[in-house]
């Protein structure tokens, strides 16, 4: 076990190398500096700032500095907002972004798998199409119109109400600005557990060993918990695993439309501007966090089925 | 003691599944298909957007880029002015922008989703059929493309290289194939061992004929539900793009730019929101009821 | 009162392409201490007659007739009833013992959970009850074995496991279905062995589904013969091997091989099973059947046949050619 995921984090290091390096070549190669777009500079002042971010240094030292820096934690100077680092943006924005990531997937786990099990469990009936319609609608509608319907209603509709919520703005994390953006973020998730859990749960439903459970006069309750349950939720961690590493990084969207300094937003401001550090920064974070979401799976796998291995 | 005998049926073993039984494999899915009331409903919705987004806006009175000059405002809808769903604020037919927008959001679904197809399966059977060392790479690469934040990578791709239509469906597609190879490979590892591609191996033919002659027609099922519902995803990803601003640019237009157009407008008026939100969204659920019938009628038992 | 009564049994299945019919109209009793034999080949709804009785179909199976078994209507009984019965005065050994243990549960747990649930006992008491159990069934070292996954044990401990769950409450009535197939033959023996002393010791009636005429001579009082979802033959098995007065029942008799048979062909029935989505108006089996007659295009019922046992046949004359080809 402990050789295991000794190994696993050993592979995850190449891999996180590898995509750094991607990144890396796929910005510095292309045309079109960080400066290009922007309004005439005066050609001092860029030597200036070609000087300061070291663009003039040989390809491979810039490269060889860059992953030196990131081994000690600096993703390097922001091209666009002068007086930040990208660690430093990271460090504002990656809290902002995982709490309200992570209160979404949990809102979402705490709907959509039980929606998902009580559908499967009175397949085709009205419960079961309800919850259906609900989770095909959650996937359809995508989240920036969602978003949107969201703020109309509670933010512009409901203005003179008591159930009147911002319609945007993070106010340092006020309860109330909250509540928007993570169930906005959340739905598509309901919408994609109570889908899974329907479907792996009809099946395993239908298993042999459930027969068995059944065969033996367990109650109902009992052949769903302790026999079906488990099993039903291996396709529920396959998908959770990578869908948290993506919301806690930051959903672009949503951070975008309820304007919250999240990591998400960072990225998409860095991604207009060619902010080439801070995309790069947000991207190998998020990357790092999908390689530790991908071991933490294979983990759970262990305790969901006893047949994995760790050896 | 034995088991009883079997009675004689005739050997499966030299007919080709895609031959005789084939043929009535298809019959019996597409029969099943029409059964299927929320997914014929679908394929007509969905055949009339697609009619009317690639024929509609040649008849139309207004063009998708044509300001009305004289009225360069919000206008309601009106027969008379020909705006029959009415204009932006700056006096754009709605219904036209609409139309030609599910024109560029459609294309770039078939178009993304065909180059995801093309290099799935190509991988995929690939990689299942000659097994050992190569398979172990792709598959590799595969996996070590899974833990890659992909959206992040579409973004990339369009910031480096310029937000413009080619580079949009090529960097979409060249993302959402992970899965079907994954599939692709599973379906052929199973074929691999059946009679008929020994036979098919044993006759001496080459690799790339046995894999477009015996392999791809066997994965065709799996791979047709798949594309249903990659077509979906794709969209949904380019219209998201678009709605940062990082999609395609004025004047062209997509379901997602004018999604985005809608919402900065969407105190004064929603209908600018509205009309292409439900295109987008009508479509996308079409093709999920679809792409879920499909797949219920390709395998009948996991209803 | 008899043990098990069937009556008028019929088993259908909604599929995508219509409706299967897999039993249709069966009827049969079973007395406390018997051992009835169910034989059929694949597909003849032996299987299904069963879990039609245990309320255990799949979500498109409907069950329509009644199966009396201790004063209780099990096709009509409730949840609760049908629950107090299963596992308890009722047990099912199942066709596919690879994969009809939970794979995420120790066995151990999977037997105590019977006792628990039916005896009330505690879960220490419920495992040592197990562990017992395990032990009488022949499994070596039953208190590791106890603590392991169902996949660290091979198919045939698996099998004796589900085994000596179904014991565990002294059934009265233990359906096995094929309980020996696939399974190496020494433990074969040792099953059969075990569900003879079950049978005679604890007077448990047994139903032993199965495709192995050897199994049903060594064991079974009476032999039920299958063919697309209904009973052709019904009998005394002294009485069906020696006689045999349905073509079908001839047919397979004459498929089992003997040991005087080594180098000679291997016979088998001609033709193909029935499809049960169109089953023919008459005689199912008069498609294959080499001495159909006019008679044959109704459906013959099940009626009293020479030598006391029941058959569906529309010839009366089937035992004696038979014993005059051989
Ligand atoms: N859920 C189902 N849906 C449709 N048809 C079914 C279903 N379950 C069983 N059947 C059909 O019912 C028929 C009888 O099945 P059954 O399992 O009773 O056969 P069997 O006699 O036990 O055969 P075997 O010897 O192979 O176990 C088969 O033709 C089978 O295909
Ligand atoms: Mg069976």
């Amino acid at each position: 076990m402990w050789s295991y995921l000794a190994r696993r984090v050993l592979i995850g290091i190449p891999t996180l190398w590898a995509i750094i390096t991607v990144c890396f070549f796929l910005m510095r190669l292309t045309p079109g500096g960080p400066f290009d777009s922007a309004a005439p500079v005066p050609p001092e002042i860029l030597a200036n700032l070609r000087a300061r971010y070291h663009l003039d240094d040989p390809l491979w030292q810039q490269y060889l500095s860059y992953l030196w820096n990131l081994l000690h934690w600096d993703f390097g100077p922001s091209f666009k907002y002068k007086d930040f680092t990208v660690t430093e943006l990271i460090a504002q924005g990656f809290p902002v972004s995982f709490q309200n990531g992570f209160a979404a997937i949990l809102l979402a786990m705490v709907i959509g798998i039980p929606m998902g099990i009580a559908a499967a469990l009175a397949q085709n009936t009205a419960r079961d199409y309800t919850v259906s319609g609900i989770a095909m609608t959650g996937i359809v509608i995508p989240n920036f119109v969602m978003g949107q319907l969201l703020i109309l209603i509670f933010g512009v509709w409901l203005k003179d109400t008591a159930v009147h919520l911002p319609a945007g703005g993070w106010n340092n994390g006020a309860f109330a600005n909250r509540i928007l953006p993570v169930i906005t973020l959340a739905l598509p998730f309901v919408a994609y557990l109570a889908r899974i859990t329907r479907g792996s749960m009809i099946e395993v439903m239908r298993a042999n060993y459930v027969r068995t459970a059944k065969a033996k006069g367990l109650p109902f309750r009992a052949v769903v918990i302790h026999h079906a349950l488990k099993s039903a939720l291996t396709p529920v961690v396959t998908f959770l695993g990578p869908a948290t590493a993506f919301i806690l990084t930051g959903s672009m969207v949503v951070e975008t439309i309820f304007q919250i300094p999240g990591i998400g937003r960072y990225f998409v401001q860095g991604a207009l501007n060619r902010d080439y550090t801070l995309v790069m920064g947000v991207t190998i974070l998020s990357a790092a966090i999908m390689i530790l979401m991908n071991l933490l799976v294979d983990l759970l796998y262990g305790v969901l089925d006893p047949k994995v291995r760790y050896d | 003691m034995t088991d009883m005998a079997a009675p004689d049926v005739p050997p499966a073993s030299n007919i080709g599944p895609d031959a005789i039984e084939g043929r009535s494999l298809w019959q019996d899915a597409w029969r099943r298909l029409m059964r299927n009331k929320a997914a014929v409903a679908s394929l007509i919705i969905l055949g009339l957007i697609a009619f009317f987004s690639v024929f509609g806006p040649y008849a139309l009175a207004w063009t998708y880029d044509q300001i009305d000059w004289d009225h360069v405002e919000a206008v309601p809808p009106s027969l008379a002015l020909k705006h029959y769903l009415g204009t932006d604020s700056v006096g754009r037919d709605l219904l036209a922008r609409t139309l030609f927008g599910g024109r560029v959001s459609l294309t770039v679904g078939l178009l993304a989703t065909s180059v995801a197809l093309f290099i799935g399966v190509t991988v995929g059977a690939v990689s299942g059929y000659l097994g050992g060392k190569v398979d172990q790479l792709l598959m590799r690469f595969v996996d070590l493309m899974y833990s890659v934040p992909l959206t992040f990578f579409v973004i990339i791709l369009m910031v480096l290289f310029g937000r413009n239509f080619i580079l949009m469906f090529l960097a979409i597609g060249s993302v959402e194939w992970l899965t079907m190879a994954r599939i692709v490979r599973g379906q052929t590892l199973t074929l691999k061992h059946r009679e008929f591609m020994e036979a098919a191996r044993a006759s001496g033919g080459s690799t790339a004929s046995i894999l477009i002659r015996h392999v791809v027609p066997n994965v065709l099922g799996v791979v047709i539900v798949y594309v249903t519902l990659t077509i979906p995803q794709v969209i949904l990803l380019e219209s998201f793009l678009s709605f940062l601003g990082l999609g395609v640019q004025e004047p062209m237009t997509s379901w997602g730019v004018l999604i985005n157009e809608g919402a900065a407008e969407l105190e004064i008026t929603p209908r600018t929101l509205i009309v292409p939100a439900v295109f987008m969204t009508a479509t996308l659920f079409c093709l999920n009821f679809l792409g879920d019938g499909l797949r219920d009628a390709l395998d009948p038992k996991d209803r | 009162m008899a043990l098990l009564d069937v009556r008028n049994l019929t088993v259908r299945f909604d599929t995508p392409d219509g409706e299967v019919q897999a039993v249709s109209d069966l009827s049969f009793t079973m007395e406390k201490g018997e051992c009835l034999g169910i034989v059929g080949e694949s597909g003849s709804g032996k299987s299904q007659t069963f879990m039609a009785a245990m309320g255990l179909l799949a979500d498109n199976g409907r069950a329509t007739g009644d199966v009396l078994f201790g004063g209780a209507n099990l096709l009509t009984a409730g949840e609760k009833q049908l629950n107090a019965i299963r596992g308890n005065k009722a047990a099912m050994v199942f066709q596919d013992h690879m994969t009809s243990l939970t794979p995420h549960m120790k066995v151990g747990r999977q037997m105590a959970e019977v006792l628990v649930r039916h005896r009330g006992l505690s879960a220490a008491a419920a495992r040592d009850a197990a562990i017992a159990m395990l032990k009488r069934v022949q499994i070596p070292d039953p208190e590791r074995r106890a603590a392991m996954y169902p996949h660290e044990l091979s198919g045939g401990l698996r099998q004796r496991v589900m085994i000596a769950m179904s014991l565990l409450c002294h059934p009265e009535l233990l359906i096995a279905d094929e309980p020996t197939t696939a399974l190496d033959v020494t433990v074969q023996a040792l099953i059969l062995d075990l569900i003879r002393e079950v049978k005679e010791q604890d007077r448990t009636s047994v139903i032993l589904i199965t495709h192995d005429l050897g199994v049903v001579a060594g064991l079974a009082d009476r032999v039920a013969v299958m063919y697309a979802g209904r009973i052709v033959e019904l009998g005394d098995v002294a009485q069906i091997f020696a006689a045999p007065q349905h073509p079908y029942t001839q047919g397979l008799l004459a498929c089992t091989p003997r040991l005087d048979d080594v180098g000679k062909v291997l016979k088998t029935i001609s033709g193909q099973p029935p499809n049960l989505q169109r089953l023919p108006p008459g005689c199912a089996f008069a498609p294959r059947c080499p001495f159909k007659i006019a008679a044959c295009a109704e459906r013959p019922p099940l009626r009293p046949a020479a030598g006391g046992g029941l058959k569906a046949c529309a010839r009366d004359d089937i035992a004696s050619i038979n014993r005059a080809a051989s």
